[in-house]
C-alpha cells in the first residue's frame, strides 16, 4: 500500500508548524527555567513552607529557651544555629523535594518534561538548583533571626559551614529522589516526614551526639543527619572542618545518587 | 513503496516486552509483536485499536520514553531513545494522563514550558486559539477533564513542533472543545506538521486521519486511507462495501421476510423497529415502499447508513469484548 504524501506542498510552506526547524533554548537556560520554577512552586505551597521555615524556626526558639543545649561549651543558641542550618537542608532536600517528585510523577510531570527539550537530565539539574535557591532563602532567614537572638558564629566558620550545606543538600537531594522514585507518592509522604521527625529528633542534626543516648552515639556519626549536624557545629562553633563528616556525606550522595539512577522509576 | 520525502516517523518491527511480572509467574508479557507504521509530514497518521492494543506503548517508545525490546524506530531520522535536546525541541508529546502538575496554573505554565524552546508560538496567541485564556489562572486540579485534555494540547504544541504525538486526543472532550480541537488539528496538518494519533473512537479516526492503521494484540491488522478502508472486503465478506443498513419504525409485528429478494436481511430488532441489511440498490428501496403503500404503512422515522469504520474495525479484530 503506497502513502501518499498529500502534505507534501504545503509542508513547503511556512505556518504555524514548526518548518523552520525548531531549536531548544540554551542548556543553562532550560536548567535555570526549571530550577525557578520548582522554587517558586515549593515557596508558593504551604505546606512545604511550614515545613522548610515555620517549623525550623520554632525548634530554634525552642532550643533557646529550654535548657536542652547546656553544658555544651558555648551558649544555647551557639550551639544550636548549624543544627537548624542543617535541619533546613534536610526539610527541602529531602522532604519538600522528595514529597513534590513523588506527586510529579504520579502526575506524569516527569514524563511529559522528560519529552520536552528539558529532558531527564535536565529535570534533575532543575531540581538541584530548586533546592539551593530554597536552601538560600531558608538560611538568610534562619541566620536574620539567629542574629537577632543573639548568635554569634565564628567567622571562620561561614565558608566551610556553607560548602557543608550544600554538600548535605547533595546528599538528601539524592535520598530523597531514591524514596520518590521507587514507592508511591503517599508512601513517599510518610516515609519522608517520619524520617524527617526521627532524624530531626534522634539523628544528631539539631541534638549533638553527645545529648543522645550512649548507645546511639557511634552511629548517629555515620548517618547523613548526624554527619551534616556535627560538621556545621564545628564549623560554626570552632572555625574548623570535619573532613571525616565530609567523607561520609559524599558517601551517602553518591551511593544514594547511584541507586536512585539505577532504581528510578520514571513512571 | 514509499513517498520521495522522507517521513517524520518510520517503525519498523517494534517489540516491546514488560515484566518480569509476578502475576505471570515472573514471566515476561510481549505487549507489542511487531507493529510497523510510517507517518508523513503534513498528514494526520492514527493507530486506532482497543484499549490494551498496544498504541500507547508504541507511542512511548516512539517518543523515548520507553526502551523497545526489538525493532527499530527512526523519527525525524533520529533514534529517539539516544535522542537529546535537539531532537525533543522538533516534538510535540500529548500524554493520555495530561501530565500536568495540579497545583500549575495553565498561564504561567504553559510560558514557563515555552521558555524551553528557542522559538516557541506566542503562549497569549495559543491560549486564546484554544479557549485556555479563559481559564489561564485557575490552578489545574479544578480544571473540567475538556480544560485540562485542551492545556495539554496546548503545552504539545507550545515549541511549534514539526511532529505532534497526541494520545486520545479527544477524551474527556465536549463537543465544542472536541471540534475547536479537531479544526486545529486540521490546520496545522495543512501547514504541514507530521502528527501522529492514537484513538479508540472510530468517528475520531473517520473524521481526522489520512491514513490509519488499525492495531490489535500488539499487532498491525490492517491500515489504509479511511476510504480503502471502507471499500476493504474482508475474505469472508465479499461486496462488504456495497452493504447499507436502513433502519426505519413502523408498526410492532410487520411480516417483511418475503418482501425482499434473497441476500437482504430483515430484522426486527425491537417491537416496532426494523433493521434491512445487504447490498441494497434503489430497487430495494422502491420494493419496500411499494409494501409500505400497498399495506397503508408510513415509516415514523427511517435512514440509511453506509459501511462505517466501525463495521471494518469489527469485522478485523473480532467482535469480542476485551
Amino acid at each position: 500500500m503506497t502513502r501518499t504524501p498529500a502534505g507534501a506542498a504545503a509542508a513547503a510552506a511556512s505556518g504555524h508548524a514548526g518548518t523552520a526547524g525548531q531549536q531548544p533554548a540554551a542548556l543553562l537556560k532550560r536548567v535555570l527555567l526549571q530550577g525557578r520554577y520548582e522554587a517558586l512552586a515549593m515557596l508558593r505551597n504551604g505546606e512545604q513552607l511550614i515545613l522548610a521555615v515555620v517549623l525550623p524556626l520554632l525548634a530554634l526558639v525552642g532550643l533557646t529557651v529550654t535548657p536542652f543545649l547546656d553544658g555544651m561549651g558555648a551558649s544555647r543558641i551557639n550551639v544550636a544555629v548549624p543544627g537548624i542550618l542543617a535541619l533546613c537542608a534536610m526539610s527541602t532536600a529531602f522532604t519538600g523535594q522528595g514529597i513534590a517528585t513523588g506527586f510529579d510523577r504520579r502526575y506524569g510531570v516527569l514524563r511529559f518534561l522528560s519529552t520536552t527539550p528539558l529532558g531527564r537530565g535536565g529535570l534533575i539539574a532543575g531540581k538541584v538548583i530548586s533546592v539551593l535557591a530554597v536552601l538560600c532563602i531558608q538560611v538568610a532567614v534562619v541566620s536574620a533571626v539567629a542574629l537577632a537572638l543573639g548568635w554569634q558564629p565564628t567567622a571562620a566558620g561561614w565558608l566551610p559551614g556553607l560548602a557543608f550545606l550544600v554538600l548535605g543538600a547533595a546528599a538528601f537531594t539524592a535520598l530523597g529522589l531514591l524514596v520518590a522514585g521507587t514507592v508511591r507518592p503517599e508512601a513517599t509522604l510518610a516515609i519522608t516526614n517520619l524520617l524527617w521527625i526521627l532524624l530531626g529528633a534522634l539523628g544528631g542534626i539539631v541534638i549533638p551526639a553527645d545529648k543522645l543516648p550512649a548507645a546511639a552515639q557511634p552511629a548517629v556519626g555515620f548517618l547523613p543527619s548526624g554527619a551534616l549536624g556535627g560538621s556545621l557545629r564545628e564549623a560554626f562553633l570552632n572555625g574548623a572542618v570535619d573532613f571525616g563528616a565530609a567523607f561520609i556525606l559524599l558517601l551517602w550522595a553518591l551511593l544514594a545518587g547511584a541507586a536512585a539512577i539505577r532504581w528510578f522509576k520514571w513512571n | 513503496m514509499r513517498s520521495p520525502q522522507s517521513p517524520v516517523l518510520s517503525i519498523n518491527g517494534l517489540v516491546k516486552d514488560v515484566g518480569p511480572l509476578s502475576s505471570m509467574d515472573g514471566k515476561m508479557l510481549r505487549v507489542v509483536s511487531g507493529i510497523s507504521l510510517i507517518a508523513e509530514r503534513g498528514q494526520v497518521t492514527a493507530l486506532l485499536g482497543a484499549n490494551g492494543a498496544g498504541k500507547t506503548t508504541t507511542l512511548e517508545c516512539a517518543q523515548g520514553l520507553q526502551k523497545s525490546s526489538g525493532g527499530s524506530i527512526s523519527l525525524l531520522g533520529h533514534d529517539p531513545a539516544t535522542a537529546g535536546a535537539g531532537l525533543r525541541s522538533r516534538v510535540g508529546v500529548m500524554l493520555q494522563d495530561g501530565g500536568l502538575p495540579p497545583s500549575a496554573r495553565p498561564l504561567p505554565l504553559l510560558r514557563h514550558i515555552a521558555g524551553l524552546y528557542a522559538r516557541p508560538w506566542n503562549v497569549d496567541e495559543l491560549a486564546g486559539r484554544l479557549g485556555i485564556d479563559t481559564f489561564g489562572r485557575t490552578t489545574v486540579r479544578r480544571l473540567s477533564g475538556g480544560q485540562k485534555q485542551r492545556l495539554a494540547l496546548a503545552a504539545a504544541l507550545i515549541g511549534k513542533p514539526e511532529v505532534l504525538f497526541l494520545d486520545e486526543p479527544s477524551a474527556g472532550l465536549d463537543p465544542q472543545s472536541r471540534q475547536l480541537v479537531f479544526d486545529l488539528i486540521s490546520e496545522l496538518r495543512d501547514d504541514g506538521m507530521g502528527i501522529i494519533l492514537t484513538t479508540h473512537l472510530m468517528d475520531d479516526a473517520q473524521r481526522l486521519a489520512d491514513y490509519v492503521y488499525i492495531i490489535d494484540g500488539g499487532r498491525n491488522v490492517a491500515e489504509g486511507t479511511v476510504p480503502e478502508l471502507l471499500q476493504r472486503a474482508p475474505e469472508v465478506e465479499a461486496g462488504a462495501e456495497h452493504i447499507r443498513t436502513l433502519v426505519f419504525e413502523a408498526p410492532a409485528g410487520l411480516d417483511l421476510s418475503r418482501v425482499l429478494p434473497d441476500g437482504v436481511d430483515v430484522a426486527e430488532t425491537r417491537a416496532g423497529s426494523y433493521e434491512v441489511t445487504g447490498p441494497l440498490t434503489p430497487a430495494h428501496l422502491a420494493t419496500l415502499a411499494a409494501w409500505w403503500e400497498a399495506h397503508n404503512i408510513m415509516p415514523g422515522s427511517m435512514s440509511l447508513q453506509a459501511r462505517s469504520l466501525e463495521d471494518v474495525f469489527l469485522d478485523i479484530s473480532g467482535k469480542d469484548i476485551r
